[in-house]
């Protein structure tokens, strides 16, 4: 049997399988690349050739431009194919429309590479599938003890709730323009929101692609337009907006941020935000740990985030475990 | 118990003070009694569970998580109470509903020294996240959540539509849970009499006078006492009980023992606290602040720097409550009761004698002593009222100083203001004359108009060298700079700041868009000033 540890190496571009001959989200512009979801530190422009999901290879797309890639190739989900001397398989890893984990295969020996990924209810996308493997690759931006992530619900409730309790202020929610700001207005749609929510201009477009892959986000409305959003209403933008010029226009602003981050009160008050919402596409410490074990993994590398605690509670637990000092990923992007 | 944490939650991160009123006011009128009252209590720092110490949480949450992730958490997060509430897991037991205010405030206080360990481990399963936090907090006292007992009084008046002055004369007769006062604002029962003795009477303030007042005030109707420069204190002493209040009704009596110790009298004084010796020496108000918000005062402080009160007004004389007299009368009868009391703690605030306005604008503008902020006027024939009512009391303060600063640097906003660069940080020059360099001397976040700071706003981002997360260093040298002409109260001498001045009330009085950064001024011209009125002045008559 092939020692599984030997399918993926780390390389300055990233993580690398010789065998395959391909990258996994890699950083630098490479000869081929498996991208994992849509967010910019994960899928880079200028690669030769870029294997993704549909819904991913789209949002790059829009992002970049057209020819963000020497080649495209669709993988659909579920559906192994062999490169080089590797099977490798995409899975759904629920963190944003069209994420997925990559699985790699060789004579019985298995690695998955997860990307970011969550294990709450997303409206916006598919939830996650375990993989049973022998070497799991776990992300670890909330791996610490103190994250642990409400319902989403119970958030998008107290958002809700203050508008009712103030109601001549404008709400803005600061959410990443990818997964994060389609997720909080599905959820308050499911909460039984249903007055035209506003957008900033930075959102519209993957908004408008949501919507066209049959994700009911309900009406919205340029936040910019000619006429402002009355006083009240729910305007949703890049969280770099919200306290800046910007939101200048509108009525007494209320400043929101949704991010898993929002849980360290110390983070909310640096911002500025006045409500915070714990809503995260990442999984929180209890969802790895749940993780790790689900996948029976003997071995977990731990990449961007708080990668020792992670592996301090894989070491109690009997599991090997390392932290992969990946470069180039986004601690704060969420 | 969640909608406490919920509120304290919101509280702290509300910076507007009408923000704070509603979250407080719609609290009050959603949350049951006992529960609303306890959470009052908690604000107001009238609770305490002497058996619950920081020390054991440490020791709790250890037991449940390994501690070096238990250490990894602290240093990420920062704040004991808040890592213990997140890093605790989940009970399995955990039941459907979390205990209520009441119920947890019961069982804090039933816990002993042996058993609180224990009673906190329970309370801490039966909880959320924002649940234990704020029980925690609930617990080791010190909720630190921006809200001033002033504030929470004022809310509470929102909520019965009632004078605050009403909530801050019953306040040290109400105990928590305070079912009898939420009963009587909800209009279901009558109003709590006070049976506590040595209450605080609501205090009478004063507007600043304007300059077309004085077309219309004859100065035969009205008498002047200099303003003095300490805070306003009421000193009330009935069968034995003595209390000290600040002018908003906060009990500070347990900060001054050595005023309590000669309050040998039946009464209630209206006055000024200061530091010194009557006779000889009025101290300065930074001489005070080593005294105020001390929680256990040390025999040096006593002895170097002992506290009096110069007395303004007398409100209950014995059992006879003199508010309804005109001042004159109220004057006599306070001079003679002054004259009753310990010299070396107590004594009469002169009248200033003047026949005309002009004469005494002049001295007001000179007075005679460095601890003097201006003068009072009072009408001879006013009644002493509760609040601030138009007409009867004029404050007169003497102009502040001002200087001419260099801005250094600017800080983005809270709230409304959040998109603006609105607190500024300012320098003088210092250094040899060729080689002069800013040094900064304080910082300022009001004082213009919305206009100003827009024009501020738009200098600071166009003129940013650096930024430091919210702070914004601005280009600030010799032939390039921006000059505000700063206005301040006083100047008091600071160890903590380079410059070794710091000021009292500073704020931005003019853009100087027209004066070159070179002109604006040395820090010797501080240094000078803070000479001038620190000196021990010659007591006046």
């Amino acid at each position: 049997m092939v020692d599984p540890r030997s399918l993926l190496r780390l390389r300055p571009e990233g993580l690398w399988c010789p065998e395959g001959d391909f990258y996994i989200d890699p950083v630098r512009p490479v000869e081929r690349a498996l991208i994992t979801h849509g967010h910019s530190d994960h899928a880079r422009s200028g690669h030769g050739a870029v294997l993704a999901t549909r819904e991913t290879l789209d949002i790059m797309a829009i992002r970049y431009g057209e020819n963000f890639a020497g080649t495209t190739e669709e993988a659909p989900l579920g559906k192994t194919q062999a490169i080089g001397g590797v099977r490798v398989t995409f899975h759904p890893a629920g963190h944003v429309l069209g994420s997925a984990q990559i699985a790699i295969e060789k004579n019985g020996a298995r690695v998955v590479a997860s990307g970011d990924y969550k294990r709450e209810r997303d409206p916006t996308c598919l939830p996650f599938e375990v993989i049973p493997c022998d070497v799991f690759i776990t992300e670890a931006t909330f791996g610490l003890p103190v994250f642990n992530h409400p319902a989403a619900s119970t958030e998008i409730h107290r958002l809700l709730d203050s508008m009712r309790q103030f109601p001549e202020r404008t709400h803005i929610v600061g959410a990443y323009a990818l997964g994060k700001a389609q997720r909080v207005i599905a959820l308050a749609r499911e909460a039984g929101y249903t007055d035209t929510i506003y957008l900033h201009g930075a959102l519209i477009r993957l908004c408008d692609y949501y919507t066209e892959q049959g994700i009911d986000l309900g009406p919205l409305e340029p936040a910019t337009s000619n006429s402002a959003p009355p006083a009240g209403a729910l305007v949703i933008a890049p969280p770099s907006a919200v306290d800046d010029r910007w939101s200048r226009r509108f009525a007494d602003p209320l400043a929101s941020f949704a991010s898993g981050w929002m849980r360290i009160r110390q983070r909310a008050k640096q911002r500025g935000v006045e409500l915070p919402l714990i809503i995260s596409d990442h999984a929180d410490w209890d969802d790895l740990l749940l993780t790790i074990r689900e996948t029976g993994a003997e071995e977990v590398w731990v990449t961007h985030g708080r990668e020792e605690a992670l592996v301090r509670w894989c070491e109690i637990n009997g599991i090997t475990a390392k932290p992969l000092h990946l470069a180039g990923y986004e601690d704060e992007a969420e | 118990m969640e909608r406490f944490a919920e509120l304290l939650d919101r509280l702290v991160l509300t910076p507007s003070r009408n923000g704070k009123l509603r979250l407080l006011k719609d609290y009050f009128a959603s949350q049951p009694d006992p529960d609303r009252g306890w959470g009052l209590a908690g604000l107001t720092g009238g609770l305490d569970f002497p058996a619950i110490k920081p020390a054991m949480l440490r020791t709790i949450a250890t037991e449940r998580l390994d501690p070096v992730l238990f250490a990894y958490s602290y240093d990420y997060v920062g704040d004991l109470a808040e890592t213990v509430s997140l890093v605790w897991p989940e009970s399995r037991s955990r039941r459907n509903s979390t205990p209520s205010l009441d119920e947890i405030v019961q069982r804090l206080s039933s816990a002993s020294r042996s058993d609180a360990a224990g009673v906190m481990s329970d309370l801490l399963d039966e909880l959320t996240p924002s649940g234990r936090y704020a029980a925690i907090k609930l617990a080791t006292g010190g909720l630190r959540v921006g809200v001033s007992a002033r504030l929470t009084k004022q809310a509470l008046a929102d909520f019965g539509n009632v004078p605050v002055e009403e909530i801050e004369e019953l306040w040290h007769g109400v105990v928590p849970p305070f079912t009898d006062l939420f009963q009587w604002l909800e209009g279901s029962a009558p109003k709590p009499t006070s049976a506590a003795l040595a209450p605080f009477r609501p205090v009478m303030l004063s507007n600043a006078v304007a300059e077309n007042d004085f077309a219309s005030l004859d100065p035969a109707d009205y008498v002047a006492e200099w303003k003095w420069d300490g805070i306003r204190v009421q000193v009330v002493s009935e069968k034995g009980v003595r209390r000290l209040y600040s002018r908003t009704g906060d009990d500070i009596s347990g900060t001054f023992p050595d005023l309590l110790e000669h309050m040998n009298f039946e009464g209630a004084i209206d006055g000024e606290l200061l530091v010194g010796h009557p006779p000889t020496r009025t101290g300065t108000f930074s001489d005070l602040q080593q005294r105020l918000n001390r929680k256990t005062v040390s025999k040096a402080m006593l002895r170097d720097a002992p506290v009096f009160v110069r007395c303004y007004d007398l409100l209950i004389d014995g059992n006879e409550d003199l508010r309804p007299l005109p001042w004159v009368e109220r004057r006599k009868r306070l001079e003679a009761f002054v004259a009753t009391l310990e010299p070396d703690r107590f004594d009469l605030s002169p009248l200033v004698t003047y026949h005309s306005w002009d004469e005494l604008n002049d001295m007001r503008c000179t007075p005679p002593h460095p601890v003097i902020e201006g003068v009072m006027l009072k009408r001879k024939d006013s009644a002493y009222m509760v609040g601030r009512p138009k007409g009867p009391w004029f404050k007169w303060k003497r102009d502040p100083h001002t200087i001419d600063a260099v801005l250094m640097y600017a800080q983005r906003g809270h709230g409304k203001r959040s998109s603006f660069y609105s607190d500024f940080t300012f320098g003088v020059w210092s250094g040899p004359e060729d080689d002069a360099a800013l040094v900064p001397v304080g910082k300022a976040y009001f004082g213009f108009t919305d206009q100003e700071l827009r024009e501020l706003d738009k200098y600071v981002r166009n003129n940013t060298i650096e930024r430091f997360g919210p702070v914004r260093s601005v280009r600030a040298d010799r032939n390039h700079g921006l000059v505000l002409e700063i206005a301040f109260e006083g100047l008091n001498r600071s160890t903590r700041h380079k410059s070794g001045v710091a000021m009292r009330f500073p704020r931005i009085s003019r853009l100087r868009w027209d004066k070159p950064a070179n002109e604006a001024d040395r820090l010797e011209t501080l240094e000078q000033l803070l000479q001038e009125t620190a000196f021990e002045a010659p007591q006046i008559e």
